[in-house]
């Protein structure tokens, strides 16, 4: 069985590796897509500013204090002890506590400075209990990395793998291999075990290239970062190998496999921060692995979370990885209807 | 001593049936594979032969019925003794000859001398060179290596020699012989009269799903044919002569002149002033076989 396993898994690597163009692509595009943002975005402009409403409930209520009507400014509902992080880290540029009057800045944000001028103007004096929350900035490309390394595991765990299964299902690769004593689990691991060296190879020439270039944060354990690479690839690989169990046709692969990655590029934290979504689409959001581990990678790379700060995480990622297994080992065909 | 008779066959297909929808494509065959021969499987475009041979080959499933290996069902067992090469088969882009051999290879237990398969398909020139690379004669030569990677002790071949040239067909069938002569069963598929005839110890001619006739292809036509066949081009024979008591038919720009006494046919042709150089006189052969029971042409 490994010898079979490893004699697939030997052979797509040469197919891909001497796939100049394809292999060249898969490197290149990640590393100019990060140049772009990191070009674009490094400025720090926006055009409202955040400040975490201290509070249980979802809902803010404007009519609770003349502040929260202030234009301009997102208020969203948070925990307090993720507020202060976020306000030490820049990412959030006021923290108030409506109840205890007490709300949290970071002396050195400048975002800081006026949202508390205006917290002052619409406030009575003495209303406000003042806290320092200190930290280095967390800068929009330090927060954009994790997403960018992910959606390039996203789409080339995905696509790279939904596509080649179809293709050898479509030019009759597959039906030759059916005659031999291959199994279907064995050619399906081959597929996720070439796939997954090349989504953590990739990810870790990014990794290092965005530590050398933009000396992005990494604050966590890099094992456990590594984990969460490792669970994320094979998790995209499996829910790739169940969408390609039985198509022949490209243009429908291409199609299904879009119906995944949109909603998950769009919706997995990828670009920007679901904190202040609506909280179906929240909850909606929860449903692609993408999302667990940006956030596992985000609080590793940028909070210091460790290995059990995100093990919820991880084994969200391996239950996914075992449905999708189950399911596309299930569906496999090896030739077309 | 055990008689020939007495040696079970190395492959047993039982009323074998195919339904693709309200399509019958195989309706309910039975035949043996004797062990250690060439097993002709012929038939025209639609007759339900690589239907038949993928479901033998196990990739293809059955609707009912069933193929036993060695007596017993075929299964995993059946996968490590049998050798397959598709008409049509995508190899791996990217690839080397020998890196596709070898990937073939390490998924048998039962291996052949890897070294030995390359030489024996003319392929060490080739060991080095891109899939993608290779004519349709070197691909053919590949596709038949690959099928010989497990030293099988069944080789099922699919229209091996389709687009080659005869030259390169003669030499496949040379090939094919020296396989055979290492006590090998060869099941084969072709379109080629001349080269079932050529190679095979046996055929089972198929029609519409069924199977129209089974034998040894001597046998068969010795069973079927007591004359010979005496053509002339239709030119040379725009009538035929007043009193000519034997048939007669026009194919393919040919008239053809079955008849079991030739001296007198031929008589009768020269006294109503035929042209008799372009005269040629040939036994049956599995075409017209073919053709007289099933009324189709082989060839598509």
């Amino acid at each position: 069985m490994i010898q079979r396993i490893l004699a697939i898994l030997h052979a797509r690597n040469l197919e891909f590796l001497r796939d100049k163009a394809t292999l060249g692509w898969n490197v290149a595009m990640p590393l100019l897509l990060v140049a772009g943002m990191a070009a674009i975005f490094s400025g720090g402009d926006r055009a409202s500013y955040k400040v975490a409403l201290v509070q249980a409930e979802q809902e803010i209520n404007t009519a609770a204090h003349p502040y929260l009507e202030t234009r301009y400014f997102d208020f969203i509902a948070m925990d307090q002890e993720e507020a202060i992080q976020q306000v030490a880290n820049h990412q959030l540029d006021l923290a108030i506590n409506l109840n205890s009057g007490t709300y949290w800045i970071n002396p050195e944000s400048p975002g800081g400075y006026f949202a508390e001028r205006l917290l002052e103007a619409s406030s009575e004096e003495g209303a406000w209990l003042r806290q320092p929350a200190s930290g280095d900035p967390i800068t929009y490309v330090d927060w954009l990395i994790p997403g960018i390394l992910g959606m390039n595991i996203m789409f080339s765990c995905l696509f790279g793998v939904g596509y080649v299964v179809v293709r050898y299902r479509k030019n009759g690769f597959l039906k030759r291999l059916k005659a031999t004593p291959l199994r279907p689990v064995e050619f399906m691991s081959a597929q996720i075990l070439s796939r997954l060296l090349l989504a953590i190879f990739v990810t870790l020439l990014l990794y290092g290239a965005t530590r050398l270039l933009l000396d992005i944060r990494m604050e966590g354990s890099g094992l456990a970062l590594f984990l969460v690479a490792v669970l994320a690839s094979i998790s995209l690989v499996a829910i790739g190998l169940a969408m390609a169990a039985r198509v022949t046709s490209e243009e429908l692969a291409g199609g299904l496999l879009n119906l995944v990655t949109w909603p998950m590029m769009l919706l997995s934290g990828v670009w920007f921060s679901l904190a202040g979504a609506p909280q179906w689409v929240q909850q909606l959001s929860n449903i692609f692995p993408l999302t667990h581990a940006l956030t596992a990678a985000r609080d590793i790379m940028l909070y210091g979370a460790g290995f059990a700060d995100v093990l919820p995480q991880l084994l969200i990622l391996a239950g996914i990885t075992a449905a999708f297994l189950t399911l596309g080992a299930a569906l496999f065909r090896w030739r077309g209807a | 001593m055990a008689t020939a008779k007495s040696v079970p066959p190395i492959l047993a297909v039982r009323e074998l049936v195919k339904d693709y929808g309200p399509v019958h494509a195989v309706r309910g065959i039975s035949f043996d594979v004797p062990r250690n021969c060439c097993f002709g499987l012929l038939g025209p475009n639609g007759a339900g032969k690589t239907t038949t041979v993928e479901i033998i080959e196990g990739v293809t499933p059955a609707t009912s019925g069933e193929v036993l290996y060695e007596g017993r069902k075929a299964g995993a067992q059946f996968r490590q003794d049998s050798g397959v090469q598709f008409q049509t088969a995508a190899l791996q882009d990217f690839i080397t000859v020998r890196e596709t051999l070898e990937m073939f290879h390490r998924l048998y237990r039962r291996r052949a001398d890897i070294d030995q398969v390359i030489a024996d398909c003319a392929l060490e020139k080739l060991q080095k060179r891109d899939n993608r690379k290779l004519s349709g004669g070197q691909r053919q030569r590949l596709l038949l290596a690959i099928a010989l990677v497990n030293d099988p002790k069944i080789l099922f071949l699919d229209e091996p020699t389709t687009g080659m040239d005869p030259q390169a067909r003669r030499n496949f069938w040379e090939l094919v012989e020296r396989i055979r002569a290492r006590n090998k069963t060869i099941v084969l598929t072709t379109h080629y009269m001349e080269e079932a005839q050529a190679l095979c110890d046996e055929i089972v001619i198929m029609n519409e799903g069924v199977i129209v006739t089974q034998g040894a292809p001597d046998t068969l036509l010795k069973a079927h044919y007591k004359e010979i066949i005496l053509e002339l081009p239709e030119a040379d024979l725009a009538e035929l002569p007043a009193e000519f008591p034997f048939s007669t038919y026009r194919r393919n720009g040919l008239v053809e002149i079955h008849t079991d006494d030739a001296n007198e046919a031929i008589t009768r042709l020269s006294r109503a002033g035929a042209p008799l150089g372009r005269l040629n006189i040939r036994p049956f052969r599995l075409e017209d076989l073919f053709l007289d029971l099933t009324g189709k042409e082989l060839r598509s």
